[in-house]
């Protein structure tokens, strides 16, 4: 996994809510079978429109997307964690995602900022007055910083832990093998197995 | 103090408990389908790592197959690519697998349950948000992501951080012709996208104990369109009864065994929810959304919102896009507004009872003149199931399309979706922007509205058609 630590970007502010994984990535791009070349598809169906805000020449490079709450709602493809860093983004901000969103970003080094709608509409009304102003992720600090706005955020030390050092979820788990063997080995005989009867 | 059901499920998975990490969590059961699997066994491949246990983990085909000439090649290449690379990871990593054709094969929630695979008490997950239907079981089932498919692949364990518990307690009676899916539209308008997040919901109370095991699994399904990390009903006698004699439930003294223990499935009268919600079954009728979440829904006798008349401001810009998109205006009335497309099927309501609640509706009528009908059984089983009992040739007289088993028109993988414009009342899970084509406008609904709608031309209730006789043939 890529990992993060601090970033600095300018935003693209998405003033949507309930933005589901269907409009991040529709479904017809769900048929490939790689984890890159995504994206073109990301928000395809609002980027037709020349006005979205994604398609505003002055928002061209940024990495940093400042969405609406009930960010990544509904289906549970990964493919929109994906489309959203081959895009080019490094970090999203909202007052809240949808659990397996959230889940998929942070193990791919996506990192999911929480913070309340008002700090938001800040980071918005700073953005649309003035497209180069940055803002910068600080994972170390747990911390949000742009003009006038110093806002810290939550990420339990567990998750940071991973994310700053870009660890491996599975061989993590896999350094307590005998823990898993122990479970295994204590599991009752009438749990259900998938061998063809 | 007790524990909720949930909490019980839990604790009996826990691999590893540590301070200052998540729990690490026995997985019992991993399905998975052509779309959400390829990039997790790439992961497998390019790390020299196994599938832990092949004998817990089974796999169909679903989301990209064809529901017409499944027995010719799969016209689009890229499906076809996707299908193929399934075949050849199960057959690598030696998975079972249900391929098109197979008389198993189906959407992956109804394929669980109809094999006894789903069982009270286990763990099940899916590369696919609606796993949560196998909560109906007294599971603790979720969706999940590629990284974590390839995690159960290599460990049969997760990490999982810890969740909240939230009681939806409905009683009394639902009226006639309300049905699990109204109740489930109901409760999501009134908690909203959002209001399960972080929650494990558990579904109680006298009206949902009445439910058959098909109902429930209606209603666990949609607890992520509520945000829900997972839906959960407590077994019982419906539960056994419908396990019993299918072709992985236990047998035997195993079965002794694990009824005894699933008995033991059940909320502890001491034990405290994080939040309860109480629903009165009496005051519910037919639902329908009018907008692009599944949240944004209403009475079928009802209108369509003013966007003015929400106070959140991000609600009223979120009802003014959808209705812009919908191409509807507030307080036109639900049941004027005319579709063209109705869908009946998907994991949500494409089981055997669904088909029958339809087909009755339909039956000695004629699908309205501009309408297709696609019906799209669950699984090859439950088709099988409906040919017995004659449903298909309900369906085909009315003027419907009897389709082959898939995923179909929830999510338009397939050939099967609405062109832009084209309006559907649809008995699936999503009316997201598209979702069923681009441009499409869907109205979630339950399998008798669906089509009542379907004979009418525009929203209906099966008891909008009661005072019109039924057509005679000519």
């Amino acid at each position: 996994m890529e990992a993060f630590t601090t970033h600095t970007g300018r935003a693209v502010p998405l003033r949507r809510g309930n933005v589901d994984t269907d409009q991040i990535i529709p479904a017809h791009w769900l048929k490939k079978v790689t984890r890159n070349g995504f994206e073109d598809g990301l928000f395809e169906a609002w980027r037709k429109d020349p006005d979205f805000v994604l398609n505003a020449p002055e928002r061209q490079g940024a990495t940093v997307l400042v969405a609406g709450p009930d960010f990544g709602t509904g289906s549970s493809r990964e493919h929109a964690v994906w489309a959203l860093q081959n895009y080019g983004f490094k970090t999203v901000i909202s007052s809240r995602f949808a659990d397996i969103f959230r889940g998929n970003s942070l193990k791919n080094g996506l990192l999911t900022v929480v913070l309340p709608q008002e700090t938001v509409e800040t980071l918005w009304k700073l953005s649309e007055a003035d497209p180069q102003a940055e803002i910068t992720v600080d994972l170390v600090a747990r911390e949000v910083r742009a003009e006038g706005v110093t806002a810290s955020f939550e990420l339990d030390d567990n998750a940071r832990w991973r994310l700053l050092e870009g660890l491996d979820d599975i061989s993590l788990t896999l350094a307590n093998e005998a823990d898993i063997s122990a479970f295994e080995a204590q599991r009752p005989s009438f749990k259900p197995s998938t061998v063809q009867v | 103090m007790g524990r909720t059901l949930a909490e019980k499920v839990w604790d009996d998975h826990v691999v590893r408990r540590a301070e200052g990490e998540p729990d690490l969590l026995f997985i019992d059961l991993h399905l998975l389908h052509e779309v959400t699997s390829p990039q997790a066994f790439d992961g497998l491949r390019m790390n020299g790592r196994p599938v832990r246990r092949t004998d817990l983990t089974i796999a169909t085909e679903d989301h990209n197959t064809p529901t017409l000439d499944i027995d010719k090649p799969i016209a689009d290449p890229v499906s076809r690519t996707q299908l193929e690379t399934l075949r050849k990871n199960c057959a690598e990593f030696g998975v079972r697998l249900h391929p098109l054709g197979d008389v198993e094969q189906g959407v992956v929630h109804v394929v669980g349950p109809q094999l006894g695979l789903t069982q009270p008490g286990t763990t099940v997950v899916c590369g696919d948000s609606h796993t949560s239907t196998h909560g109906a079981f007294g599971a603790l089932a979720f969706g999940i992501g590629t990284s974590q498919v390839e995690h159960v692949l290599a460990t049969q364990t997760l990490p999982l951080a810890p969740f909240k518990t939230m009681a939806i307690t409905v009683d009394g009676e639902l009226p006639e012709g309300v049905t699990a899916k109204d109740l489930i539209l109901a409760v999501i308008t009134k908690i909203g996208t959002g209001g399960g997040q972080g929650y494990v919901i558990e579904y109680r109370g006298s009206a949902i104990e009445k439910l058959s095991m098909e109902a429930r699994m209606t209603i666990c399904n949609m607890s992520i369109e509520a945000g829900a990390r997972a839906g959960m009903i407590a077994p019982d006698a419906t539960t056994f009864d419908y396990l019993e004699g299918r072709a992985h439930a236990p047998k035997g003294a195993d079965w002794d065994a694990a009824v005894a223990y699933w008995k033991t499935l059940r909320t502890d009268e001491d034990a405290v929810f994080d939040h309860e919600v109480r629903i009165d079954a009496a005051s519910l009728a037919p639902f329908v959304t009018w907008g692009t979440n599944p949240g944004q829904g209403a009475p079928l006798s009802a209108s369509v919102p003013d966007p003015a008349s929400f106070t959140d401001p991000g609600e009223r810009l979120s009802a003014e896009k959808a209705l812009e998109y919908m191409g509807l205006s507030a307080g036109q009335p639900l049941r004027e507004v005319a579709v063209d497309t109705v869908f009946v099927g998907s994991c949500t309501n494409g089981r055997i009872e669904d088909l029958r609640a339809a087909a009755s509706v339909v039956e000695g009528r004629k699908v309205a003149d501009g309408v297709r009908m696609l019906v799209v059984p669950g699984s090859v089983r439950v088709a099988l199931q409906a040919v017995e009992e004659g449903l298909d040739k309900v369906f085909t007289a009315a003027g419907a399309e009897w389709r082959h088993a898939g995923c179909s028109m929830c999510l338009g993988m397939n050939p099967d979706q609405l062109a832009p414009g084209e309006r559907s009342a649809s008995t699936s899970n999503r009316n997201f922007e598209g979702r069923q084509g681009k441009g499409g406008r869907t109205h979630l609904v339950s399998p008798q509205v669906a089509a009542a709608t379907a004979v009418v031309g525009r929203l209906a209730s099966p008891a909008d058609l009661s005072d019109a006789p039924a057509l005679t043939e000519v």
